[in-house]
């Protein structure tokens, strides 16, 4: 498998009032080529902070204080934290485009649907004139499923929560990038809304052979759609495989406890299990594993160092000490 | 089991426009709705946004008033109750709210909030007594040791924290029925368990009622297993009965639609599952319905000339279970 | 007895931090002390430095000097001390005007939103009526009437033709807070509309109903100097608005040495003035952080 990013030791603070937050704490990652990837993590623990840094849109108050980001394809090689203006403008949306979080707050009310599209190209260095651009957003607003017709003259609360996601979605994919970055697609939207976006994400993955990255707290998404899982806890790596590795054989106590505690339709009616405690605060971080406040398995070895993550199974990653007994453990 | 409240023939609708080049137009958001709530049980309310399960949820707690229709608290209509009849009923029914952050006054500690109801009830008649019964408030919901959290401001707690604070309130004057509105959509996944669970033993210890409005049908089907849940689309119930029997055997289109879409937390099961595809995918608009059945325009199963001229009422198809649907219309 | 040295701690600590906060910002720091100054001096100023009404002819407009900082006026009378003198009228019909303007806009404000329906209706068209009402031909009418000899009477009539401005503001503000969830439980809680009004909204809206005392204050004494201009009050004091009254109709402003009588009283109100406006700015670091709008 090629790999098309490489996240190499990242780290990034924010400075507020109260301190100095510590979002993300040495993350490596690889991702590959035409690959579905799902980060998954609750609120705090870094990921959206993660996704931003890869297409480099940090706010202002973030800071990398240490890492390199690699991308690599059609012979191209850029090291992401180190870009800065015209370099970064040609990279971001062409090479890698990112659908964010509170999508649905991200038009302007005042301005038609087109207008919006014109905007947005303009703000990127594009060389491309309006017929071309015209074609191609039909195409890309036809791949999406919207009557190109009433969207392109309407304005943005004349469209459902899902529609708009769909137009974002095409926006993303307007410069034909490689990697396409969706932070919480799906949060805001209902069921059937929540469907069709997934069953259009499938659709995309399958005809544009693009490499998706999806950043989310809900489980069900990344059982849907992703090919690997990386799963994140206050700023770090804590588990990374592949879907089925990570659903039906997880390694680290927090991953399991997600899975216990997130209930299905599906199957029968079973038990849940909650995860005691809360995740904990990122400015003042407790020792060693940064989950053992909340671990039934938890150790002396675990309050004192921080567990790396290690590759205990072919392309299974873990950052726990007592993962041998949790291995165990998820077959009772 | 007696009947807490009872929803007969509701009606709620809202006048929007009215001005010079904006003709009134009329929102039906909910029309002709019955609805019935046994004392000690959980009666689930799911549906999508714009169904008007929120809008149910606040007529029960008497916060709107029905266009037309009555509500029934105990067989007396509550808005034809007397000034302490209204008084008993209002205490008897509190609302949980969706969202932690707002669901508290951000200028009160925790102390000011939970004494203001014991005090201005009588509940309690000395600022000891109070402290005290705040203490045992506190400890039913699970934040101890208590002095930690008792003279804290709403921004200095956890998400998960606030919600427990919002229901020590609502269990202040001794509720008979708690209407929880998405008590738990804007938690983490890992801690929404355990406030389910503290609903749950309310349940147990105090024979509490729930109305428990979610659009997480996973949710709705883990906290009322036992007891009842009902479908609502664009104002109407479509499907009620026992939990067990409505998500295992569904029978109105729109349920089995929601079911085969909804996304699970298992890769085997929801790669395999067969969505249903429906003619449309977007919500018909409330000043735009459809004729006859409101689903019609969606539903794979419509019959041309039955389902586009008749509004289908709720017909019992098995024991407690009712779907309103012309395809039972004859009853099976 | 913990309980209350607990809520003692609380209250010391909350003091330290308010001081804090309030440096935040330099300029509503300096505006503070500037504010704390003009108080200082014109409420005790005037018990330390007596006023010598008497004329000294032979010492009409004399330019500053050691012994008249800011030299004299008309009559050859100091005018330093009449600027320490001055003061004190001028701050407390401010003063109560604010708080009487704000007062009513306040309370009929938040009722009328929080209430709505026939009383909204009533409270709103009558707001809009006295906005209507040009001030200074009413004052100019009402003057003919009623003698405005005291500083609670003029304050009166002041407030009751400010409060409706702010009052449509607080509405709006009310209007928006009522509908929040907190609101809704306190209602579902049968606590009460006056209880709701004024324990639960009111609070969340300190902020704002403080700025807007403040900014009432500096209204107040625009319209003050300018009833005092206008000829309307009797100029029986010694303030700030007399000594320009004065000096206006003396033709200070024409000669070299008699400008200082006409700029001091100016520059003492444009410093009030600004001193007000800049301890908003502090007062805004200092409200933000409790609504908790940290991290």
């Amino acid at each position: 498998m090629e790999s098309i990013l490489k996240i190499e030791d990242l780290y990034i603070d924010y400075r507020v009032r109260r301190g100095l937050v510590k979002a993300v704490r040495g993350v490596s990652l690889e991702v590959y080529k035409g690959e579905t990837l799902a980060i998954i993590g609750e609120s705090g623990s870094g990921k959206t902070t993660l996704g931003l840094s890869i297409i480099k849109l940090l706010p202002s108050s973030a800071r990398i204080s240490q890492g390199k980001i690699w991308y690599q394809a059609d012979g191209k090689k850029y090291e992401v934290v180190s870009l800065d203006g015209g370099k970064l403008r040609k990279f971001r949306w062409k090479e890698i485009a990112m659908v964010f979080q509170s999508a649905l707050n991200a038009f302007n009310p005042v301005i038609r649907i087109w207008d919006h599209i014109v905007d947005t190209i303009d703000s990127h260095d594009v060389k491309i004139t309006k017929e071309e651009l015209r074609t191609k957003v039909l195409e890309l607003l036809r791949l999406v499923q919207l009557d190109p017709d009433r969207v392109l003259r309407s304005y943005p609360h004349e469209l459902s929560g899902g529609m708009r996601q769909r137009v974002l979605i095409a926006l993303a994919l307007l410069l034909d990038p490689n990697i396409i970055i969706l932070d919480e697609p799906t949060t805001a939207l209902d069921i059937l809304s929540q469907r069709s976006i997934i069953e259009l994400l499938k659709k995309i993955k399958k005809e544009l052979n693009l490499t998706i990255i999806l950043i989310s707290h809900d489980l069900s998404l990344a059982a849907e759609l992703a090919d690997r899982v990386a799963v994140m806890y206050a700023g770090s790596l804590v588990e990374v495989g592949s879907v089925y590795d990570i659903f039906y054989r997880p390694l680290h106590p927090y991953t399991l406890g997600l899975i216990k505690a997130v209930p299905t339709v599906s199957t029968s009616f079973r038990e849940l299990i909650s995860i005691p405690g809360s995740p904990p605060d990122l400015i003042d971080l407790p020792p060693g594993c940064k989950f053992h406040p909340r671990c039934e398995y938890k150790k002396e070895e675990c309050l004192r160092e921080e567990p790396k993550l290690i590759g205990v199974f072919p392309n299974h990653y873990v950052a726990c000490y007592r993962w041998e007994k949790i291995k165990d453990g998820k077959n009772n | 089991m007696e009947k807490i409240i009872e929803l007969r023939n509701v009606n709620k609708f809202f006048t929007i426009g009215g001005g010079f080049f904006n003709p009134k137009k009329t929102l039906k958001v909910l029309e002709n709705l019955n609805l019935s709530i046994r004392r000690g049980e959980i009666l689930c309310l799911v549906g999508e946004s714009g169904c008007g399960k929120t809008t149910t949820g606040k007529l029960i707690a008497g916060l709107i008033r029905p266009t037309s229709g009555e509500i029934l608290f105990y067989g007396k209509d509550i808005w034809k109750m007397d000034k302490s009849e209204f008084k008993n009923y209002r205490r008897s029914v509190q609302i949980v709210h969706q969202d932690p952050y707002s669901s508290l006054n951000p200028v009160k500690t925790i102390y000011d909030t939970l004494s203001a109801p014991l005090l201005k009830h009588h509940i309690v008649s000395s600022n000891g007594q109070c402290e005290e019964k705040i203490s045992e408030l506190l400890e039913i919901v699970g934040l101890t040791p208590v002095e930690d959290f008792i003279y804290k401001y709403p921004h200095q707690l956890s998400g998960g924290q606030r919600q427990r604070v919002v229901i020590a309130r609502a269990l202040t004057l001794n509720p008979e029925l708690i209407v929880a509105d998405e008590a738990v959509s804007m938690l983490d996944v890992s801690i929404r368990l355990s406030i389910i669970r503290l609903l749950l033993s309310l349940k147990e210890n105090f024979n509490m009622t729930f109305l428990f409005i979610t659009h997480d049908l996973a949710m709705a089907k883990y906290f009322g297993w036992n007891g009842r849940i009902a479908v609502m689309y664009l104002g109407r119930i479509v499907e009620m009965g026992p939990t067990p029997k409505v998500l295992e055997n569904p029978l109105h289109p729109y349920t089995k639609a929601l079911l085969l879409a909804v996304p699970e937390a298992d890769p085997e099961i929801t790669r395999n599952k067969k969505v249903m595809e429906l003619k449309s995918l977007d919500l018909p608009s409330l000043l735009n319905l459809p004729p006859g059945c409101r689903f019609s325009n969606r539903c794979p199963y419509m019959e041309p000339g039955k389902c586009d001229r008749i509004e289908p009422n709720l017909y019992e198809v098995e024991k407690e279970h009712y779907v309103a649907c012309e395809l039972y219309g004859r009853g099976v | 007895m913990d309980k209350k040295l607990r809520k003692f701690n609380l209250f010391f600590s909350s003091l330290k931090d308010t001081f804090r906060l309030l440096k935040r910002n330099k300029i509503g720091f300096i505006g503070f002390l500037i504010l704390i100054f003009i108080i200082l001096m014109s409420f005790i100023g005037p018990y330390i430095v007596p006023f010598d009404t008497t004329s000294r002819l032979d010492k009409i407009y004399v330019k500053p000097s050691w012994e008249h900082p800011l030299g004299t006026d008309s009559q050859g009378r100091d005018i330093l001390i009449q600027i320490i003198h001055g003061g004190r009228d001028v701050l407390i019909v401010a003063f109560l005007t604010g708080l009487l303007s704000t007062l009513i806009a306040v309370t009929f404000g938040s009722l009328s939103a929080f209430i709505g329906g026939r009383l909204d209706y009533l409270i709103t068209s009558l707001a809009d009526i006295v906005l209507t009402i040009p001030h200074f031909p009413l004052l100019s009418v009402l003057a003919a009437f009623i003698r405005l000899k005291s500083s609670f009477m003029i304050a009166f009539i002041l407030a009751l033709l400010s409060w409706p401005g702010l009052l449509r503001a607080v509405r709006a503000q009310v209007l928006s807070i009522k509908e929040r969830d907190f609101i809704e439980a306190a209602r579902a809680l049968d606590l009460g509309t006056s209880y709701i009004v004024f324990s639960e909204i009111l609070p969340n809206m300190m902020n704002y109903i403080v700025i807007s005392f403040i900014l009432s204050m500096t209204s107040a004494v625009y319209a003050q100097v300018g009833l005092i201009l206008l000829g309307l009050v009797p100029l029986a004091s010694h303030n700030w608005g007399v000594m320009i009254n004065f000096a206006w109709t003396r033709g200070a402003i024409f000669y070299k040495n008699s400008i200082f009588y006409i700029l001091s009283p100016i520059i003492a109100i444009s410093l009030f003035q600004w001193s007000l406006i800049s301890f908003t700015r502090s007062l805004e670091e200092i409200f933000n952080p409790r609504l908790g709008q940290g991290v």
